[in-house]
């Protein structure tokens, strides 16, 4: 059971909007059923702990928050060659350090796949530590869904309807249901940001 | 000139530079420093610059879990706080784990020490001293040469094999695309290597890439998946069935095999390349003895590595726990983390408040409540600071003490503390390598020590990972297979309040978690860090932390080109990110320096 295609989700779901390309892979496997060629994985903000999964694969789909500096919400995809420079393009996600560093690397040592999709959506809030998706980004999720399966099935890969049981997700109590209700109020916990950080008007 | 508490001169009169990588990855760091009229670096001021409220976020939810979001702190290690928060739950409510649980997690954690080690070294800090781009002039043959002299036993040594790997590295600087190896310095003069030694480097940090991915299937055999292993509060989320076939995540013979090739192709490594990579780039950095700071005066660890379950006091830890003060390497205190008058977190320079100041509060009793004001000679604006005024507040860091001292944490304390016990293992490997490079002992407080001693190490982790495999092959085999006690699961066997601490050694250095618990719920969650011990601010007396006191007195070739300052922190494998070799919103070199 050699996984062809593996769709990643990055970013850290403790930093609201940042959690998108998470939630839209757990989201991915509560909605769609694949075969064992493809890998739903949650990725988080890991570096260099990917590049086995990147080794496997000749088709990489990565879900992401990508700061283009377009209107909160809006999806943009790149594709193939594109992807590293978008990533390494001004207005980038937080983690995408690490994770630009990782095709760089999966290049270097001759293992990047060949097909790379980059879904990426603008945020509108990264700097709420502990908060969750905001309405606008959460909205999103369906219609980078359903541009995932467009695309994979483009390239002969067969979804269905359905679920993918995948162990490769994050854990049951940090999914999306039980991390939104479980979290405390703001006057409980403060989860403001350091506005030094935000590219004021950058 | 002011003198601080903890022996140090700093002066911040001369030209300012500020250095501030822009990631965050787990967290910004910014540092800047006064340099005098010789380019000698006067004062260090290091900040983080990134509120991370991680304790608040988790009052309210099930302590069970907390394991899982703590593995989202930080993108590096992962299962260290995972392993560190399944611990403090543990203690909280008196759960005994079974020894084929403290096998597993120990397995894992060595398994991460050593990851993380040799990452650091090849793919983060073995940039400060080798120059790939350079390594394009080398001539394999004599790259040959040095190799079989600098490791005789390692079998990739062929002109052949380096002439390949220089033709794949030409191909790849030249294809342009390349963020890797973008953004160093690589004509500035602190670069030391002769060509060769730059290829044969470059050439491990291939090797290594490819040897890290098998490391980590540790992770993935006993934690069932990654990046993000499955933790347990009781023991570890994975059966053992020896007999049986490639059942669903359950341990049998086959993936025990692959557990045992693993630790013997990390052993070998790690003796065959990363310790002898180390000696030999050591050498052309001899006289670069620059980087101690605390490490001669004040070391803390808080051990890891039980031998046996359950058991947590410092004779029975493999990795060495204990505090050194004062500079007095021939008295090593215990270490309590429960006792309030030891580890202690100070706010007076950070942007928190406690009500009143000069106040240190112990863990349990933690407070995360933020108060940004900048300090009156702080120059720029609340969201763009130029320059940072150390008098005042200036860190989302807090700052931890014990007994009131700042520590340096990490594999130097580690080693320093394992060698003035007297540590069987680490005295040797400490001595043997002084030997090798006929150094004298106080070499070992510097930079270069710090990253010699993070090799070492790796390699006596490989050695506990053999030993903790027999260990728990020989208790399977003698019919034990259990690795959870389920015992107290449900919160209705728990007390109504309860509070624990949890301890590990992360590869960066001692790491603690906190917890209160009331009606099975948190109340009171706080971590301490590695790196907010080594990167912590002053406190209220004035004593500097470990990066502002490293980076004091040092030389710099050109101010504007912060190698210097870059090698020192990076020796500390800060996991607040601070890496020059990666890339910033604008796609080119991550780090801004501005030279005032």
């Amino acid at each position: 059971m050699t996984a062809k295609v593996l769709v990643l989700g990055i970013g850290n779901v403790l930093w609201a909007d940042e959690g998108f390309g998470v939630r839209c892979v757990e989201t991915l496997a509560e909605s769609y059923a694949f075969g064992p060629e493809v890998r739903l994985l949650d990725g988080g903000t890991q570096g260099l702990y990917l590049l086995p999964f990147l080794e496997e694969v000749d088709t990489l789909l990565v879900f992401d928050a990508v700061d283009y500096g377009l209107t909160p919400g809006t999806l943009k995809i790149v594709e193939d060659d594109e992807v590293p420079a978008f990533m390494g393009a001004k207005k980038m996600s937080l983690h995408q350090t690490g994770f630009q560093d990782v095709i760089a690397t999966a290049q270097l040592m001759g293992y990047c796949p060949e097909k790379l999709i980059l879904i990426g959506c603008q945020p509108e809030e990264l700097e709420d530590y502990g908060g969750g998706l905001r309405d606008v980004v959460a909205a999103q999720i369906a219609p980078a869904l359903a541009i995932a399966v467009e695309k994979l099935r483009a390239l002969g890969i067969e979804v269905r309807e359905g679920r993918t049981e995948s162990n490769d997700l994050a854990d049951p109590s940090i999914l999306r249901g039980a991390y939104e209700e479980g979290r405390p109020s703001e006057d409980e916990a403060c989860r403001v940001g350091d506005d030094r950080f935000l590219p004021q008007g950058v | 000139m002011v003198s601080t508490p903890n022996g140090f001169n700093i002066d911040n009169s001369g030209q300012r530079i500020v250095v501030d990588p822009v990631t965050r990855i787990e967290g910004h760091m910014r540092c800047e420093v006064n340099v005098d009229e010789n380019g000698v670096i006067r004062n260090a001021v290091s900040t983080g610059t990134m509120w991370r409220g991680l304790e608040v976020i988790l009052k309210g939810r099930d302590p069970r879990d907390a394991w899982a979001f703590t593995e989202r702190i930080c993108g590096v290690c992962t299962g260290t706080h995972a392993l560190t928060s399944v611990r403090a739950v543990e203690d909280a409510l008196g759960i005994m784990i079974p020894d084929n649980a403290n096998s597993i997690r120990n397995l894992m954690q060595l398994a991460l020490q050593i990851h993380d080690h040799i990452v650091h070294f090849y793919h983060l800090h073995a940039l400060d001293w080798v120059n790939p781009v350079n390594a394009l002039k080398a001539d394999p043959k004599t790259t040959s040469e040095l190799q079989q002299a600098v490791s005789p036993s390692h079998p990739l040594s062929s002109p052949g094999y380096f002439r390949d790997v220089q033709n794949r590295l030409k191909k790849f600087i030249e294809s342009g695309q390349l963020g890797l190896f973008k953004n160093g310095y690589w004509d500035n003069p602190a670069y030391k290597l002769p060509p060769e030694a730059d290829l044969m480097a470059t050439t491990h940090y291939l090797e290594a890439l490819d040897l890290q991915k098998e490391i980590v299937k540790v992770h993935t055999i006993f934690g069932g998946k990654n990046p993000h292993p499955n933790w347990l509060v009781g023991g570890v989320p994975c059966p053992i069935n020896v007999d049986g076939v490639g059942g669903v995540g359950a341990i049998n013979m086959e993936r025990l095999n692959m557990v045992q090739s693993i630790i013997q192709q990390t052993l070998e490594f790690n003796r065959n390349v990363y310790i002898p990579d180390v000696i030999a780039i050591g050498g052309f950095y001899r006289n670069w003895l620059y980087g101690g700071g605390l490490a001669s005066k004040a070391c803390l660890a808080y051990g890891d590595i039980p031998e046996h379950p359950n058991d947590f006091s410092a004779e029975q830890l493999h990795m060495p726990r204990g505090a050194i003060i004062n500079g007095d390497l021939s008295t090593v205190y215990d270490v309590d983390p429960r006792d309030p008058e030891q580890v202690q977190e100070f706010v007076d320079h950070s942007w928190y408040t406690y009500g009143e100041p000069g106040k240190g509060l112990h863990p349990w009793d933690g407070i995360t409540e933020p108060k940004y004001e900048l300090g009156p000679n702080a120059k720029g604006t609340r969201t763009n600071i130029q320059e940072l005024d150390e008098a005042a507040k200036y860190s989302w860091i807090k700052a931890p003490r014990w007994k009131g001292h700042a520590m340096e944490v990490g594999p130097l304390a580690r080693y320093i503390i394992g060698y003035a016990k007297g540590h069987e293992d680490i005295k040797g490997q400490v001595d043997g390598l002084l030997r090798t490079m006929d150094l004298p002992f106080d070499a070992l407080f510097s930079t270069l020590g710090r990253t010699a001693a993070r090799a070492l190490e790796s390699e006596y982790c490989s050695r506990l990972q053999q030993h903790f495999f027999d260990k728990l092959v020989t208790n399977i085999k003698n019919g034990d297979s259990s690795t959870a006690n389920v015992e107290k699961w449900d919160p209705s066997t728990w007390p109504t309040e309860a509070k624990g601490v949890g301890m590990t050694e992360a590869p960066r250095g001692a790491l603690g978690h906190w917890i209160k618990i009331k009606d099975g719920r948190i109340e009171n969650y706080q971590c301490v860090v590695p790196t907010t011990w080594n990167g912590s601010p002053r406190d209220t007396a004035g004593n500097i932390g470990a990066f502002e006191a490293s980076l004091l007195d040092t030389p710099m070739e050109r101010p504007e080109e912060p190698v210097e300052i870059l090698r020192t922190l990076h020796s500390f494998d800060p996991c607040l990110a601070c890496s020059t070799h990666v890339m910033s919103p604008d796609g080119d070199e991550l780090t801004t320096v501005k030279v005032r």
